[in-house]
C-alpha cells in the first residue's frame, strides 16, 4: 500500500468530511437552542437537490440560480416543519420531538418518492464544475475546490455572525439559557426560525455537494449522511460550531481511510465502524471532543 | 402602576394561583413573601408573560397586558430577574449586559446604561471580559440585576435574590435593591428571607397556597405576633 494511495484516501476523506461538517453545523445550531435532534435535517438535503434536478431540466437557467432556488426550497421545508411540527411540540420533552422528527423524516422521504419515484436518478453537474485537476496522486474537481472554499467562507461568516450581530448574540444566548433569553425580551421564535433558515439552507447546499460526488440521487439519499452528520455533531460536542466541523472531518477521514485500508470483504460495513468510533469517543468524552463539561441542562 | 386582579394560573390541570390580587404604586418597593411552593414565582412569571393566566387580569399603566408576549412586556419596562440568577454562563459579563439591553435600540443609551451599572457594581467592570460562569454566587446575582437594569426598566421583578448567598452577600444585594428603589425604580421583591425583605420594603403581601392571606405596611406586619411566629422566627 503506497503512501500516495493513503494520501488520496485522506483527501477523499476531507471531501466527504466537509460535507458532513456543513450538515452537522445545521444539526448543532438547532440542537443548541431547542435541544431538538432533528432527524429530518438530512432529508432537507434531498428536498434541495431534487428541486435543483427539476430546474436543471429546463435549459437556460443559470446554475447559480438553480442552486439558490434549491437551497430556498430546503429553507421553506425547514421553516415549515419547524412551524407545523416542532413549534407546537415545544416544551413537550426531548423524546417527543425526537420521535416527531423521525416521522417528519419518513414523511419527506415518501413524499419525494411519490413525486419522483423511488428509483435512482442521474445527477449531472455542469461540465465546468466536474472538470478535474491532478496533483500527483490526488484528483480534485472544481466542485471539490469550491466546496472547500465555501466551507471556509461559511465558517468565518457564521462565526462573525454569532459574535458580532444582534441575532447571532441572541442565538448564543438562547443556546446558553433559553429561559433567561426570553426574559431579556428576545423573541425565541425569531431565533429558532433563524437557526432553521441557516441549517436548512446549508443542508440544501450540501445536498448539491453530495449529489455531485455520487452522480446519482434517490429519495433516501439524505438519511444516512444526515445520521453521520449527527454523529459528527455529537462527536465534536453538540451545540458547538467548531465541534461540528471537527467531528465532520474526523468522521469523513475515518470513513475513507477505513474504506481504503481495510480488506475489501469488510469495507461494506464501514458505517458500522463509524458508529463504533462514535460510541468509543462518547465512552471517553460523554460531551464530545469540544463539548462543555457542564453537561446538558435538563 | 401595576394592578393584578383575581389572577388564576394552572400548570396542566393543577391550579397554582387561586385568584390573587395585588397592586404596585409607582416608586414602591413591595415584598411578596411566603413558603416554598406558595406561588410566588408563578406570579412573577405570569406578569412577565412567560406563563399564561387562566383567568384574571394584569393591568400596567392602564393597559391590559395579560396576553402580551414577554418581549412586549420587557419593552414596556417590566423586567424580571429570575430565581437562581439564570445568567448566560458561557458568555462574558459584557455580553450578558449587552443582552440585557436587547430591546434598547439606541446604542448611545446602551453605553450610558453600561457605565451606570458598572458604577453600581464595580466588580463587573473589573471582570467584564471574564466568562460569567466563573463569578461567585453573589457576583452572579449582581450581574443578573445589572443585566436587568440594562433594559431601562421602570419596574423590576426580583425573584429570591438572596437565595444561596452568604449573610454578608445578602446584605450587599439588599442594599443594592434599596438604593435602586431610592433612585426611582419600582420593585416587586419575592423572598423567602422574610425579615430582610420586609425591612427594606414599603408594603408586604403574604402568600399561602396560591392565595394572598395578608397585606399591609411592612412595618406594621412585622409587629404582628402571628406573622412574627410564622415568618420571622419567633420574636
Amino acid at each position: 500500500m503506497s503512501f500516495d494511495y493513503i494520501l488520496s484516501q485522506f483527501v477523499n476523506g476531507i471531501k466527504l468530511g466537509s460535507i458532513y461538517a456543513v450538515v452537522a453545523i445545521g444539526y448543532s445550531m438547532v440542537y443548541g437552542i431547542l435541544k431538538l435532534i432533528n432527524f429530518a435535517h438530512g432529508d432537507l438535503m434531498t428536498v434541495g437537490v431534487y428541486t435543483m434536478l427539476v430546474l436543471m431540466g429546463f435549459s437556460g437557467i443559470p446554475i447559480w440560480l438553480v442552486i439558490l432556488v434549491g437551497c430556498g426550497m430546503s429553507i421553506i421545508f425547514g421553516m415549515t416543519m419547524e412551524k407545523l411540527v416542532y413549534r407546537p411540540l415545544r416544551g413537550s420533552g426531548e423524546e417527543t420531538t425526537l420521535i416527531a422528527s423521525l416521522a417528519v423524516s419518513v414523511f419527506l422521504q415518501n413524499l419525494i418518492s411519490m413525486i419522483f419515484s423511488p428509483q435512482k436518478r442521474a445527477f449531472h453537474l455542469p461540465d465546468f464544475l466536474t472538470q478535474t485537476y491532478r496533483l500527483g496522486s490526488i484528483t480534485l474537481s472544481v466542485m471539490n475546490i469550491l466546496t472547500f472554499i465555501s466551507i471556509v467562507i461559511i465558517l468565518i461568516a457564521l462565526t462573525l455572525m454569532l459574535k458580532k450581530t444582534k441575532i447571532g448574540m441572541a442565538m448564543r444566548a438562547c443556546s446558553d439559557n433559553l429561559a433567561a433569553s426570553q426574559l431579556m425580551g428576545i423573541k425565541i421564535n425569531t431565533v429558532v426560525a433563524a437557526a432553521f433558515v441557516i441549517g436548512s439552507g446549508l443542508a440544501g447546499l450540501t445536498g448539491l455537494m453530495l449529489a455531485g460526488e455520487y452522480k446519482t440521487i434517490e429519495p433516501l439519499m439524505g438519511f444516512v449522511p444526515g445520521l453521520k452528520a449527527f454523529c459528527a455533531a455529537v462527536l465534536g460536542g453538540i451545540g458547538s460550531l467548531n465541534g461540528a466541523v471537527l467531528g465532520g472531518f474526523i468522521i469523513g477521514i475515518a470513513e475513507m481511510l477505513f474504506a481504503g485500508l481495510m480488506p475489501t470483504d469488510i469495507t461494506p460495513y464501514r458505517d458500522a465502524f463509524i458508529f463504533l468510533l462514535l460510541i468509543v469517543v462518547l465512552l471517553v468524552k460523554p460531551n464530545g471532543i469540544l463539548g462543555s463539561s457542564e453537561g446538558g441542562r435538563s | 402602576m401595576l394592578q393584578i386582579k383575581e389572577l388564576c394560573v394552572k400548570y396542566d390541570n393543577i391550579q397554582v394561583l387561586h385568584g390573587i390580587s395585588l397592586e404596585l404604586q409607582e416608586g414602591e418597593l413591595v415584598a411578596l413573601i411566603g413558603a416554598n411552593g406558595a406561588g410566588k414565582t408563578t406570579t412573577l412569571s405570569t406578569i412577565s408573560g412567560v406563563k399564561r393566566a387562566f383567568s384574571g387580569q394584569i393591568v400596567y399603566d392602564g393597559k391590559d397586558i395579560t396576553k402580551a408576549g414577554t418581549d412586549e412586556i420587557v419593552k414596556m419596562g417590566i423586567v424580571q430577574v429570575p430565581e437562581g440568577r439564570q445568567i448566560f454562563s458561557k458568555m462574558t459579563i459584557e455580553e450578558n449586559l449587552i443582552l440585557g439591553a436587547y430591546t434598547e435600540k439606541d446604542s448611545q443609551r446602551q453605553k450610558q446604561n453600561m457605565q451606570r451599572v458598572m458604577e453600581l457594581f464595580p466588580i463587573l467592570r473589573e471582570r467584564r471580559r471574564q466568562t460569567a460562569g466563573t463569578l461567585s454566587g453573589g457576583e452572579q446575582q449582581m450581574l443578573a440585576i445589572a443585566r436587568a437594569l440594562m433594559g431601562n426598566p421602570r419596574m423590576l421583578l426580583l425573584d429570591e435574590p438572596s437565595m444561596g448567598l452568604s449573610p454578608l452577600m445578602t446584605e450587599q444585594v439588599f442594599d443594592a435593591v434599596k438604593s435602586l428603589n431610592d433612585q426611582g425604580t419600582t420593585i416587586l421583591l419575592v423572598e423567602q428571607n422574610a425579615y430582610d425583605a420586609m425591612e427594606i420594603s414599603h408594603r408586604t403581601y403574604i402568600m399561602e397556597n396560591g392565595v394572598i392571606t395578608r397585606e399591609g405596611k411592612s412595618s406594621e406586619l412585622m409587629r404582628d405576633p402571628a406573622i412574627k411566629q410564622a415568618y420571622l422566627g419567633g420574636d
